[in-house]
């Protein structure tokens, strides 16, 4: 097994680690028992204007992980894609989107890929709960992501 | 300093000794013949191994025609386990024996033994009592490991062997032990009479000698059939041109073994030095596995709120080779099944690093560790959820 160059500068170096105090949202996903875990904190700007809250700003992301090297590049090139982008965009961040990113994945940890999309999925989630607009959302309110990666 | 590499990972691979190399070297392009050759060129390969033969049944306190040589200590082991039972006969083991042990049991269990997997106590250590319960009428072979690889315990090989060779005096059907000593064959009691084996397994690159090459001790009179064929090699048991460089290079490292003897007291000194100190400077930190019955190089460590995989990683970044539970398991998404067995919470069993010192490891480098990994262990910590 190895690692891509773009994966070890990630995981070296990793970009908006840490936390925001004022987050607007944050998701939360894997369990300490599969020995991942990663919390996804967002920073959002509400367009006052707009209609759809999905097109509110991300202003700032961070992230906290525990886990493997590959676990902790994910998130860190996630919080890069999706600092700057509109939720709608950065909704549709996908695993496919983040191995790309990072050069490539080894196949057993292509799971750390599912596991950031869906941790900023949910952090998403969470903030068009707490706008009090996620029954309009009903794909989004329907997101059912697996606890646990392991077979 | 920092531009030095340092090796801590001798329960994967050790380096090969400059002195097993130079006892080699003429066994590749100037006494290359096939042992079983009657030429010169033959004769002269045969001699040679004849010769380490002898030396690893002087280090076994064996015959010669009990060593038999394979490929290493994967091999050995299957050649036990697919080689010895029957269907409808049972194999007892632990629950932290090698995956060549683990995997070739599974495969005995599809071909109609039953296989008996023994649990460890919270120290890794197999009960006595629990393997004389785990004994019956059908019991056909035990193999229990000297040494584990993981965490490095000393299993009671010898009060094994005795209950054993009790128990054999009165069945009908003689139980056979063996045992896995890659692991232990640099620091434990080897004699194969003083332990009560009847088979043991032994690796060359774990004791400075080279890869590819292993062998098998089997007492006179065991049975066993070949998984390989194809020759008359090792009286039918592993057809297959010898290895004869390998062979040379385990002859000459099994001599080492009772030079370095002497320093083991040294690798211990480090070892208990190296744990003592990361226990006082890293906090939540424990070492897995019992701390009196234990190689004396090796350390095993598990730090809450950080995955092994990244403290070997930025270790590695530092200069420092160490590994995270095995080097096979490495890749896989489980934890340790090993650290499973000893009832590990999960979360500890992902944050585990194995130390594991060699003859040539230094203070020096020691106290580099010690200097380099509570920041590590810190910088991940940081960054983790978990606080």
């Amino acid at each position: 097994m190895q690692y891509s160059a773009e994966v070890m500068k990630h995981f070296t170096n990793p970009h908006n680690q840490g936390q925001i105090s004022d987050a607007d949202a944050i998701g939360e996903v894997g369990n300490p028992l599969c020995g991942d875990m990663m919390k996804i904190y967002l920073k959002v700007d509400r367009l006052p204007l707009a209609a759809d809250r999905l097109e509110d700003k991300i202003v700032d992301i961070k992230f906290e992980t525990l886990g493997c090297a590959a676990a902790i590049a994910c998130s860190s090139i996630l919080t890069d894609m999706a600092k700057g982008k509109n939720l709608k965009d950065a909704f549709k961040i996908e695993k496919s989107d983040i191995v790309k990113g990072l050069g490539d994945l080894p196949p057993v940890k292509v799971h750390c890929s599912i596991l950031a999309s869906d941790g900023l999925k949910l952090a998403i989630k969470e903030y068009l709960e707490k706008q009090g607009v996620l029954d309009q959302y009903p794909e989004i309110k329907n997101l059912s992501l697996p606890e646990c990666f392991h077979e | 300093m920092p531009n030095q590499k340092i090796y801590f990972d001798h329960s994967a691979t050790a380096p090969v000794d400059p002195e097993v190399f130079k006892a080699m070297a003429p066994f590749f392009s100037e006494i290359f013949g096939n042992a079983s050759s009657i030429h010169g060129f033959g004769q002269a390969a045969q001699t040679a191994v004849d010769e380490a033969r002898e030396a690893v049944a002087e280090f076994l306190g064996a015959k010669t025609n009990e060593v038999i040589f394979t490929s290493g200590a994967t091999e050995s082991d299957n050649l036990v386990i697919l080689g010895l039972a029957k269907p409808g006969e049972q194999i007892i083991t632990s629950k932290i024996e090698h995956p060549a042990i683990l995997e070739a049991c599974r495969e005995m269990e599809k071909r109609g033994a039953e296989v008996t997997y023994l649990g460890v106590d919270a120290q890794g250590l197999v009960s006595l009592a629990e393997l004389q319960k785990a004994i019956k009428a059908e019991t056909r072979l035990v193999s229990i490991m000297y040494v584990n690889n993981e965490i490095g315990t000393i299993q009671p090989i010898a009060k094994i062997g005795e209950m054993i060779k009790e128990l054999n005096q009165t069945r009908k059907e003689k139980i056979y032990f063996h045992t896995d000593a890659v692991q232990a064959a640099n620091y434990c009691e080897m004699n194969v009479n003083k332990l009560g084996v009847d088979l043991m397994s032994l690796s060359a690159h774990k004791i400075y000698g080279p890869k590819g090459i292993g062998a098998l001790y089997r007492r006179s009179g065991t049975p066993l059939k070949p998984i390989q064929f194809g020759g008359h090699q090792e009286a039918g048991l592993r057809p297959g041109t010898l290895n004869v460089p390998g062979i040379i290079g385990l002859g000459k490292a099994v001599e080492l073994i009772s030079q370095d003897k002497k320093n083991l007291g040294e690798i211990r000194k480090l070892r208990d030095y190296l744990i003592e100190e990361i226990l006082k400077i890293i906090p939540k930190a424990q070492v897995n596995g019992d701390l009196k019955n234990r190689a004396p190089n090796n350390a095993h460590f598990s730090f809450y709120g950080v995955e092994g995989e990244s403290l070997l990683l930025l270790l590695d970044q530092r200069g420092i080779a160490v590994s995270t539970g095995s080097a096979c398991s490495s890749g896989s998404l489980e934890p340790s099944h090993v650290l499973m067995a000893l009832g590990l919470n999960p979360l500890l069993a992902h944050g585990s690093l194995r130390i594991t010192l060699g003859k040539f490891n230094t203070k020096k480098e020691i106290d580099r560790l010690i200097e380099v990994l509570p920041g590590i262990v810190e910088k991940l910590r940081k960054m983790s959820p978990l606080k």
